[in-house]
């Protein structure tokens, strides 16, 4: 099956993060296709390489970015919902690209399910 | 934009999308930024259901005043998703088809009626949306 997903939450404060992390995780490792992961509202802020957790806890940043060079997951971050929280290039994480709305209709239209994570 | 963007081939495809909001518009951002979202998806001329439930029909009352609260005033962008709907309707060779739905449970909870909103409505019980939720492709939620 081929997914695609959106995030609408900001690491850590609401578990949408975790919860869309482990689902693609698990959906890959059933072998599914993952088409594109948008990241939209707070979501942007998975995108934040400043981000800077306690050591032992987890990097939901760093974990997204290893979806992207590990398996070639799509990650993209709505520009103007970045612009608004101030993610932009300077500051993007590893694997993550800036892009417009128009890929979250896209993946919608060519993906089998969109999956939505949010709070 | 960075990078390579990767583009998927989409060329004939036309599915239903359902935008469901549920919050009231100022609060938070999700009003605007699904709102944002719909209009985008207009371009693609994908058949869209832009449902209004819970405190989300409040995001299309009429008479929204916020220079008190500092925030711009966005009411008037649905008047756009009116205006695309029209054009939906009267275009025969386009087949695209929006809906501007409110649940009518929401708004009796609510003390309002039709008339309340800044745009036409079609107003439907709760059973019946879930029906035509189960008809959509693709569902977006704020």
């Amino acid at each position: 099956m081929k997914f695609g997903i959106q995030v609408n939450e900001g690491p850590f404060t609401h578990q949408a993060s975790d919860s869309a992390y482990l689902f693609v995780k698990a959906a890959i490792e059933k072998g599914h296709q993952v088409m594109r992961v948008f990241f939209y509202y707070d979501g942007v802020n998975n995108a934040n390489k400043l981000s800077a957790p306690q050591s032992d806890d987890r990097n939901l940043v760093k974990l997204w970015g290893a979806l992207a060079t590990e398996h070639n997951v799509d990650l993209v971050v709505c520009v103007a919902a970045a612009l608004r929280r101030g993610i932009v290039e300077e500051n993007l994480a590893e694997g993550f690209r800036i892009s417009g709305l128009g890929q979250l209709t896209e993946v919608g239209m060519a993906a089998d399910r969109l999956v939505v994570f949010g709070d | 934009m960075s990078d390579t963007e990767i583009e998927y081939d989409t060329e004939g495809v036309v599915k239903k999308f359902m935008y469901v909001n549920r919050k009231a518009p100022y609060g938070t951002i999700y009003a605007l930024e699904v709102l944002e979202a719909v209009l985008i998806s207009a371009a693609f001329e994908q058949h869209a259901c832009i449902v209004f439930i819970d405190d989300g029909v409040y995001q299309i009352r009429k008479g929204q005043d916020t220079a008190a609260i500092n925030m711009k005033n966005f009411s008037k962008t649905y008047g756009i998703i009116a205006m695309e709907k029209e054009d939906a309707d009267e275009d025969e060779d386009m087949d695209m088809v929006w809906r501007i739905i409110v649940e009518k449970e929401s708004i009796e909870a609510r003390g309002l009626s039709a008339d309340d909103f800044i745009v036409e409505v079609e107003v439907i019980a709760s059973a019946d949306l879930a029906e035509i939720m189960a008809e959509q492709e693709v569902v977006i939620s704020g």
